[in-house]
């Protein structure tokens, strides 16, 4: 199956999707959200995958070494920055509805409606 | 002289630089201190698209970052690319900028603590986020500014953390588009798989090698997934309204004028750049699925928009519905159709702007946007009520404002093959200022009897708001009325200046050719691109449509405002029709806003499966 | 909608996911494919560029205007963090209670901040040449300091945590990497171009820019981190509601 590591990365996201749809905790979701994002990760480095491969950088292998994809790690590297930024924010707007609305329930944050 | 290629990274890094100066001499300088030199820095940043602007002319500027420009056509680099569209909306971001710096020097008299800098700050990395967006040349780097901005613009929502709504809408506004970026990071992912490039113009290009399959359809869908997120396209748009409603008035000014429309500016590139090509997604195909989207976003929008009775809801409404229609436009994939609709985002932009920082006249000097409770209330602010209902003839379409002028154009582009566009594009114009000058009626001329209330479920009704401003002063600011009062002239401007026209019909006839883009990006010349030149003016039809859409949106005002005042058994049997309609239809659509974040997921992933089966069949 | 519609509308999408993206997914080339054209040629360019890392020379040399967006983003969300956490009008400040520790866990934290404080700049000075770099070392940098809150209490963490000095840190790192963009202007080349002598393969001072990039990005992320936590903490441990809105923290 050379298939299966890029379906785990399809696998993953549905996972955040679901545990965001059903969630009864704001926190709970914005995890979710970062569940969701790690089938990116999952998905970049896959995709840069090469058989053999070692990983990228020359400190002490031959110049000639196979490596793994470079770009796909920085762009993952990217990503996890981005991913951990924007959890920060996501987190620090729970606390303020939790003290402003005494709740982390979605199912109870009423005051946006119609 | 600084050449045109240092200019585009210059027009990102100068307000990045600027955000960074702010943020340091914030802790010493005085409030006036810090709103001059964000001023200066916001006109610094509008001379240097200005100039991109008259630098690139008809063609396209191209900057390699870091000086890798291609060798035999291959790069390890980045692209920064600028034709008139993309320069024009980045110059856009940056006039609009300008304007709210202006508007906001007597607001938030509350900065955190120490760090006086901030807002002004988060302002400028927004700039530097929209501007990148718009004039990058290469896919993982447009996720990058896509971020950028989405990162700023929940902290930007979420400013005002006493009142519970704001903090609730940015949150939810976070999820839902961090959502949509992940997957368009997917869809990135995927293309990268099968290309091994990154840039726009290089991923084009190879995929041109393949057969069209699932995957090219499924890559497609999930990288415009993100970007439908941001322009707010049914059912992908729950998000706007909680966020707009929330978001302090000079935030809103951006997020309405211009980050939305970026949204669709980013599907219309993604397509003709990397999809359009031989082997890729038809004209045909994606017209019928993006001009469908585009005319249900537009109905639902404006048909919101006229349910509300919280003023910014109202306008955020008002947000989606014109979204629509500019999606509408842009699938037609004509250079026109593309002309009309970027003068139409040009002068919405002014318009919208306009409309927002009225309101937040009304929010600073009474604490409410709500329209019922604010009735008769705004009649000593004649000027400010002026403006208002000026801005709902803008956005109704009345000439010679841009709007009216963008609209016919796009809407004459459109009839042909949808005979029925024209009308579609009236009522939305019709509903979303019949609307705001039903407000302004109420509000500001008392007119009419007391508006009662109607929604038999819970409504976001916009009292009881927290001011913006801690102490709200006998006068109003004059940077508050004449900003408004700017943006509206801006938005006739767009309309009565004929180079304005000229220079987006040749730059839409750029933006419509996937080899002229190709080959600049690529290998660094010029290729006249091979469609005529669209003839963008004013028509008779589009002045007559143009007039039908302001009358329709005065009646329809009117008939709100002094309806119910009216005794006779025909205007009876209306209303009881109406009510019948209003039960079966617009009470469960209003129900769908339920504010709820797991619902707002489950719609973008209902979106999303839904493009997914009709791209790949 | 109801909890079981949506669910149900979950399910429905998910069947539709999963199966077009499945097909969309035998359309991939097979998983370890050796056909990489960009990876290959950014292998090839970072051994001209004598950078060991060809990560770091992809994220500072060739695609250094990702990095830069990426350092904003985490700047703004700095700020942005800052102005949500920031004391409302109808809260107050209490003073951090003292923590009680067993002298063990004492005395390893002790031997182990300036451990991990060491580790960190290493991993920030060597990007070039090892797996690494300014946003690892930047957070191992952070993740040091408070090691002083898991051995000490809040109030030694403040001590060590000199914030006002680490907040203009954290604008100047972002400052910094703006700034260096501009080395390749003024040498009439282009933004961001690394024009600095490459120096010598494998060695400190190689790969020209990298390595100053990646200090001004570990100087950012260090700071930046710590601030961020900073604002959190002091929601956790100092401030209370004034009045009785909601039980406050948010722990």
């Amino acid at each position: 199956m050379t298939m299966l590591p890029f379906l785990a990365a399809g696998w993953i996201f549905l996972a955040g999707v679901y545990g965001m749809v059903t969630s009864r905790d704001i926190i709970h979701a914005v995890g979710c959200l970062a569940v969701t994002q790690s089938s990116t990760y999952v998905l970049l480095l896959t995709v840069g995958y090469r058989r053999g491969g070692i990983a990228p950088y020359f400190t002490d292998t031959p110049l000639r070494t196979r490596t793994v994809d470079p770009v796909v790690q920085a762009l993952a590297l990217t990503d996890v920055v981005v991913g951990a930024t924007v959890t920060a924010l996501l987190l620090a707007l729970a606390i303020q509805i939790r003290k402003r609305h005494g709740t982390v329930d979605p199912d109870a944050l009423t005051g946006l409606k119609g | 002289m600084v050449p045109t290629t240092d200019l585009l990274p210059l027009a990102i890094a100068v307000p990045l630089l600027g955000a960074v100066v702010l943020v340091v001499v914030g802790r010493w300088l005085p409030r006036p201190a810090i709103d001059a030199l964000v001023t200066v820095w916001a006109v610094l940043e509008v001379g240097c698209l200005a100039w991109l602007w008259l630098r690139t002319g008809d063609g396209h500027s191209v900057s390699w970052l870091g000086g890798w420009s291609p060798v035999r056509g291959e790069s390890v680099g980045i692209v920064l690319v600028g034709d008139r569209i993309g320069v024009g909306l980045a110059l856009l971001t940056g006039a609009l900028v300008l304007a709210v710096v202006v508007y906001s020097w007597r607001y938030f008299d509350e900065p955190p603590e120490a760090h006086a800098g901030t807002f002004p700050a988060l302002i400028l990395l927004f700039e530097a986020g929209m501007v990148g967006f718009a004039l990058t040349g290469d896919l993982f780097d447009a996720f990058v500014f896509f971020e950028l901005m989405g990162a700023v613009a929940y902290a930007l929502t979420g400013y005002r953390i006493e009142d519970p709504r704001p903090v609730q809408g940015a949150l939810v506004f976070g999820v839902v588009n961090s959502l949509g970026a992940y997957c368009s990071l997917l869809g990135i992912g995927l293309v990268y798989a099968r290309t091994g490039e990154l840039g726009l113009a290089q991923i084009g290009v190879q995929l041109a090698r393949h057969r069209p399959d699932v995957l090219l359809s499924a890559a497609f869908v999930l990288i415009v997934t993100g970007l439908l997120v941001k322009a707010a396209v049914v059912p992908l748009h729950f998000w706007l309204p909680d966020a707009h409603s929330v978001a302090p008035t000079p935030v809103c000014m951006l997020l309405s004028g211009v980050m939305v429309e970026l949204g669709v500016y980013g599907t219309a590139r993604v397509y003709w750049v990397v999809f359009s090509g031989p082997h890729g997604i038809t004209h045909a195909h994606l017209r019928a699925v993006f001009v469908a989207a585009g005319v249900l976003t537009a109905l639902v929008g404006a048909v919101m928009c006229w349910q509300q009775r919280h003023l910014k809801r109202l306008l955020a409404f008002s947000t989606v519905g014109h979204v629509g229609l500019f999606l509408a436009g842009t699938a037609l994939l004509t250079p026109a159709a593309t002309a009309g609709t970027a003068l139409y985002v040009a002068a919405h932009a002014g318009v919208k702007a306009a409309l927002f920082a009225t309101t937040g006249v009304l929010l600073d000097r009474y604490g409410s946007v709500d329209e019922h409770g604010l009735y008769r209330r705004g009649r000593d602010l004649p000027f400010v009520g002026a403006l208002f209902a000026v801005g709902g003839l803008g956005l109704a379409g009345l000439p010679p404002f841009g709007t009216a002028l963008g609209k016919a154009v796009a809407e004459h582009a459109g009839e042909d093959e949808f005979p029925w566009l024209p009308a579609v594009f009236v009522l939305v114009s019709a509903l979303t200022g019949g609307a705001v000058l039903r407000a302004a009626t109420r509000i500001f001329a008392g007119a009419g009897p007391r508006p009662r209330d109607q929604y038999a479920g819970t409504e976001t009704t916009g009292g009881g708001e927290e001011p913006e401003i801690r102490d709200p002063q006998r006068r109003v600011p004059v940077p508050m009325l004449v900003v408004p009062a700017v943006l509206l002239a801006a938005a006739l401007a767009v309309g009565l200046l004929p180079g304005l026209g000229a220079a987006l019909a040749h730059a839409a006839r750029q933006f419509t050719d996937r080899t002229a883009y190709t080959t600049a990006a690529i290998h660094g010349h010029t290729v006249a691109p091979s469609t005529p030149v669209p003839d963008v003016g004013w028509s008779a039809e589009g002045v007559l449509l143009a007039l039908a859409s302001t009358v329709l949106a005065v009646l329809l005002a009117m008939a709100a405002v002094w309806g119910p005042a009216l005794r006779s058994p025909a205007v009876g049997r209306a209303t009881a029709v109406c009510d019948g309609v209003g039960r079966r239809v617009i009470v469960p659509l209003r129900r769908l806003h339920s504010g709820h974040l797991g619902d707002y997921v489950a719609w973008l992933a209902v979106g999303m499966a839904v493009l997914l089966v009709v791209m790949a069949v | 909608m109801s909890r079981s519609a949506r669910i149900r509308l979950f399910w429905a999408t998910a069947v539709v996911f999963a199966a077009v993206y499945t097909l969309a997914c035998t359309g991939l080339p097979h998983f370890g494919t050796a056909v990489h054209p960009y990876g290959t040629r950014a292998v090839a360019t970072s051994l001209r560029q004598r950078t060991a890392n060809v990560v770091s020379s992809v994220n500072f040399d060739q695609r250094a205007l990702d990095t830069l967006g990426e350092e904003s983003i985490l700047f703004a969300s700095v700020l942005g963090t800052l102005v949500l956490l920031r004391r409302a009008r109808d809260e107050r400040v209490g003073p951090p209670q003292a923590g009680r520790v067993l002298p063990s866990t004492r005395l390893l934290g002790l031997v182990m901040v300036p451990i991990t404080l060491l580790t960190g700049v290493y991993i920030v000075a060597h990007g070039q040449l090892s797996p690494g770099g300014g946003f690892q070392g930047g957070v191992i940098l952070a993740t040091g300091l408070h090691m002083a809150y898991v051995a000490a209490d809040y109030r030694v963490l403040k001590r060590i945590r000199p914030l006002a000095v680490l907040d203009l840190a954290d604008a100047l790192g972002a400052g910094a990497f703006v700034a260096l963009g501009f080395a390749g202007l003024i040498a009439g080349g282009a933004y961001l171009q690394n024009v600095l002598p490459l120096g010598t393969f494998g060695q400190l001072s190689s790969g020209g820019l990298v390595p100053l990039l990646n200090a001004a990005v570990g100087v950012e992320v260090g700071s930046g981190i710590i601030v961020l936590l900073a604002s959190f903490l002091d929601q956790a441990v100092e401030v209370r509601p004034a009045r009785n809105s909601g039980s406050g923290g948010g722990t």
